[in-house]
């Protein structure tokens, strides 16, 4: 129960900030990423912002031996660079470009954002779907084929 | 631009870093946006309700500031419904294959100095600017 707290005020934190920062005006984010027009450093600030506290609290919370409302940490541990990362980051890069949404500002927007935001949110949660249902439909593929060869 | 006008993405950064270190200490997660709602939309995912809490968070986050600040809401760039979907499709995707979007790369992921994160991060903010330099001034800012 009190996790589910805790993840609620992160959450609400997390949103918070991504209202005061600017970041759900997508001309805003667009106006970070176009370079060659009036450029707003805004996006930049707010990564910096965001670093300046998460760096240095995450290195003292990374001390202790688990999290206060859980037995165990989650944290990423993969180091390798595949085509699936660069791939990816680069069509989300496309997508963020033209509509000037990324998934938090989305999720924040949906419901107070008009009918631009709730399309865009659809839109996204259809594109992670896709992604999900190609990945089950490969793993099973592969656990077919090694069925197969097994069984031979 | 002034420095006065720096002010709140700064503040509003500082609350995002606090949030992803809260979430970390308290539910020991990466507070990563496309992963905590991608998450809820599989089957077997880990800590549903604590991915459906924080979800529900940053709705609440909207509808209650909403009326203080309307003009944060705003979306004034021109967008057909079919830019957007395609948009929406490409974001969806696009942080799924690369598992983290600007929160969990560019946020979470810098402060761990994860090669990884780097490598996403430089290529979507490249990708990024390449597209909003296209709508812009090749399309003529509208799509």
């Amino acid at each position: 129960m009190k996790g589910l707290i805790t993840a609620a005020l992160s959450g609400l934190v997390f949103g918070a900030g991504l209202v005061v920062s600017g970041m759900t005006r997508p001309d805003v984010v667009v106006g970070f990423l176009d370079l060659l027009g009036p450029w707003d450093p805004s996006l930049g600030v707010v990564m910096v912002g965001a670093l300046l506290v998460h760096t240095p609290l995450r290195r003292v919370i990374d001390h202790r031996t688990a999290p206060l409302c859980s037995t165990s940490f989650s944290r990423p541990t993969r180091r390798d660079i595949d085509g699936r990362l660069v791939g990816g980051a680069a069509l989300f890069g496309v997508g963020w470009g033209l509509a000037g949404y990324c998934p938090g500002p989305a999720v924040v927007s949906a419901l107070p954002g008009g009918p631009k935001a709730i399309t865009f949110v659809a839109a996204m949660l259809g594109g992670m779907l896709l992604v999900h249902f190609l990945d089950g439909f490969a793993a099973t593929r592969v656990a077919r084929t090694a069925a197969a060869e097994a069984g031979r | 631009m002034t420095l006065q006008s720096l002010l709140p993405p700064l503040v509003g950064g500082m609350l995002i870093g606090l949030a992803a270190s809260s979430y970390l200490l308290f539910n020991g997660r990466i507070a990563g946006i496309s992963g905590i709602v991608g998450g809820l939309l599989q089957r077997r995912t880990q800590e549903r309700h604590w991915r459906a809490a924080f979800v529900v968070g940053l709705v609440l986050a909207g509808l209650l500031l909403v009326p203080v600040v309307p003009d944060a809401f705003v979306n004034p760039l021109s967008r057909s419904t079919g830019a957007l979907i395609v948009a929406g499709l490409l974001v969806g995707a696009g942080t799924r294959l690369g598992n983290g979007c600007t929160s969990g790369h560019g946020v979470c992921g810098l402060a761990r100095m994860s090669p990884r994160s780097l490598t996403s991060v430089l290529t979507f903010m490249g990708t990024g600017a390449a597209s909003a330099f296209a709508v812009n001034h090749v399309l003529g800012g509208a799509l």
